[in-house]
């Protein structure tokens, strides 16, 4: 048994009140979670006290909230594990009393000071992000995930008429989809998700996944559909910022971004143009690299989003746009002298530095490699173990195998 | 201390400062780099999405180059570090596969091995803390960032996903820059975004989403009193130094707050002159680092 502190950021709706603070002290075994916690709280301190749950066993997905700044599910998260991140985040200044510097970043910056918490900082617990609350921990999903969910379609739309029993696949051609399969709807990765946060239109991490689910089975009949409908929206699989809040808030490892990337992918085999030229840049800095070995900065924005696939010139209303729109920082990075000569570049591309002696051949000999076979490898499924034979035993690796 | 060093594209190209400032502060500091020149860019994520295995060879040539030295590699950007971490993951999760990637590099001579003399890629920040050590970083100070108040921000390729990046072996990575800050003499400050993205990935995609990530740190860094935010991620550094002015505008208030380069803020430190380190090269101007730093030297 041992004590702990949870800070609450508490709403009550009935209240004229906003959100505010509140500690309550819990004692528990280090190994019980942090919703075990705020459940005693709730039974001991205050009947009021607001919270989503059911199985406890991290199989429902209800209990999403954030602790210590980081979104993830209350059954989950050991009440010991959550006061050594409290601990380590805290501040080394007395006054800094700041909650939830967490992995995402914290939420609230204008925290009273502590009182009565001596050495030892509070674990603080949140109502999960990008959501607007109802009460408590207790947040609206509905906005932000449930609709997004249905805006990608997430039903099987299968080749013509159903078969008279159930459907048969080679077990290998779903493993790819066995992980996205996983999700339990909880939310924990939307609440975590950056790009929402700066884009509330998004259709974010959960949804996109489900999309996958979709995407990758082989039942499904309207795949490039939903790759075009997907890659077209502005705020779809092209509006990913790329900063793996989402792997690491969810608790079932389904990766939502790597499914985006999977997503990316295969609308980039299709050819699909967006509207954000998402496929153009990956193409563009592929073939940046093929040609140069490293990467050419002032190139790469050029050939994304003014310049077609094979380098002809396609003027659009968004090349315009997004031109004048870099205008001010290109003149602005020479006038002040920290990048002239890049520039220069976009006339003469013979200026970028180039890999020495033979090195670049090696970089296409690479291209031509990988293009041709094209491997995508799951850790997911594969594992991540992996024991080297040893050196002296290469000839009966096959025979151990 | 002696190192394979790849400083990546952008440190040779849009942020010559921070190629410069490491090549002087891995002086003052006693460490040697070999630099990998032959080596080929890590792809930062965007190759993988075009095309995986194509992103995990590249990565493998440049890990068999750092194992030709015999020497553990070290790079100066966080996204370097998450590009090559994640193809790393893959290579070392299977030996067909590596088998296959290696494939295509057996006509240069190259093949990477895994866990080959205990290889690691580290970027700065890490070698900096787990290497080189704080108490001896902290012996080298000659001027000491008294009164500097400094916002840390990581890049998300450092700090995400933590089953990726050594956090089970190394759990504190995710406050080095805290650790390092106060080795140096300067005060942490404590602001919302240190861990958030920049915003840089998307600024092709969605150029405001992105501005407003970007404008939206550096303004909460100010508010928290920052005299200035350090990164060790020169794409970071193009979204909140370069990009500045345009993220002001997006989230609609002044900004004008100064981002160093990690090496520049280890060499101020370590008594480099701003001219020296290529702080002159910087969008937002670090004029205010300069005044604070020669106030806090001044004698009383």
């Amino acid at each position: 048994m041992a004590e702990y502190t949870l800070k609450v950021r508490r709403y009550q709706p009935e209240t004229s009140e906003g959100p505010y603070w509140e500690e309550f002290k819990v004692e528990l075994d280090p190994s019980l979670s942090v919703l075990d916690g705020l459940l005693q709280a709730k039974d001991r301190d205050d009947g009021s006290l607001s919270v989503r749950c059911s199985c406890r066993a991290a199989i429902c997905g209800s209990c999403g909230m954030k602790i210590n700044g980081q979104s993830g599910l209350g059954c989950k998260t050991q009440i010991g594990e959550a006061q050594a991140m409290a601990d380590k985040f805290t501040g080394p200044s007395p006054d800094s009393a700041t909650p939830g510097r967490g992995s995402e970043g914290g939420s609230i910056s204008d925290s009273p000071a502590l009182t009565g918490a001596e050495d030892v900082a509070p674990i603080v617990v949140e109502p999960m992000g990008n959501m607007p609350v109802i009460k408590d921990l207790i947040t609206d999903m509905e906005s932000t995930h449930w609709e997004k969910i249905r805006r990608v379609t997430p039903w099987l739309l299968p080749h013509g008429e159903a078969p008279e029993r159930e459907y048969v696949v080679e077990p290998e051609s779903m493993i790819d989809i066995t992980q996205s399969m996983a999700c339990i709807q909880c939310g924990a990765c939307v609440s975590s998700c950056l790009s929402m946060e700066a884009d509330p239109d998004f259709v974010g991490p959960a949804a996109l996944a489900k999309a996958y689910r979709f995407v990758g089975d082989p039942r499904d009949a309207e795949t490039k559909e939903r790759l075009h409908d997907l890659a077209e929206d502005p705020h779809g699989i092209y509006d990913c910022t790329h900063c793996f809040s989402c792997i690491d808030a969810c608790p079932k490892g389904v990766a939502p971004m790597d499914q985006i990337m999977r997503l990316r992918r295969k609308a980039g085999e299709e050819g699909i143009e967006d509207p954000n030229s998402g496929h153009h840049h990956e193409l563009a800095f592929a073939q940046i690299i093929e040609k140069k070995g490293t990467l050419d900065e002032a190139t790469l924005p050029k050939e994304s989003v003014a310049y077609g696939i094979k380098g002809k010139l396609k003027p659009s209303k968004r090349t315009i746009k997004e031109t004048l729109a870099a205008m001010p920082t290109i003149f602005r990075t020479i006038r002040t002298g920290k990048v002239r000569s890049k520039w220069l570049q976009l006339l003469f591309p013979g200026l970028h530095h180039k890999l020495p002696g033979g090195a670049q051949d090696e970089v296409k000999a690479i291209y031509r490699h990988a293009e041709e076979h094209r491997e995508e490898f799951n850790i997911y499924i594969s594992g991540a173990d992996d024991v080297e034979p040893e050196p002296d035993e290469n000839e009966t690796e096959e025979a151990t195998a | 201390m002696k190192l394979a060093y790849w400083p990546g594209c952008v440190s040779r190209g849009f942020t010559t400062e921070l190629h410069g400032s490491m090549a002087f502060t891995a002086g003052k500091l006693g460490i040697e780099l070999v630099e990998l020149d032959r080596a080929n860019c890590c792809g930062a994520g965007v190759i993988a999405e075009h095309n995986q295995e194509l992103a995990d060879t590249l990565n493998a040539r440049t890990f068999a180059l750092a194992q030709q030295t015999g020497l553990a590699m070290m790079n100066i950007c966080s996204t370097c570090q998450g590009a090559q971490s994640e193809c790393q993951q893959r290579l070392d999760a299977d030996s067909a596969y590596r088998a296959h990637v290696n494939e295509a590099l057996s006509g240069q001579g190259l093949e990477y091995v895994k866990g080959k003399d205990g290889f690691e890629n580290k970027n700065f920040l890490w070698v900096l803390v787990e290497d080189y050590g704080l108490d001896r970083l902290a012996e080298k100070v000659v001027r000491p960032l008294s009164g500097l108040r400094v916002g840390p921000f990581y890049g998300c390729y450092v700090v995400r996903p933590k089953d990726r990046l050594g956090y089970e072996q190394h759990p504190d990575r995710d406050i080095y820059l805290e650790q390092v800050i106060e080795a140096l003499g300067g005060e942490v400050v404590e602001y919302d975004g240190a861990r958030k993205c920049c915003g840089f990935p998307v600024i092709t995609m969605n150029r405001e989403t992105s501005l407003r990530q970007a404008g939206t740190h550096v303004g909460d860094a100010i508010d928290a009193g920052a005299d200035c935010l350090v990164t060790p991620c020169p794409l970071c550094h193009l979204n909140l130094d370069m990009q500045q002015p345009e993220a002001a505008k997006i989230v609609n208030r002044d900004l004008g707050l100064a981002v160093l380069h990690l090496p520049q803020l280890v060499g101020l430190a370590l008594g480099g002159e701003p001219k020296q380190l290529g702080m002159g090269k910087h969008i937002a101007s670090t004029g205010w680092v300069e005044e604070r730093l020669t106030g806090a030297a001044a004698p009383a």
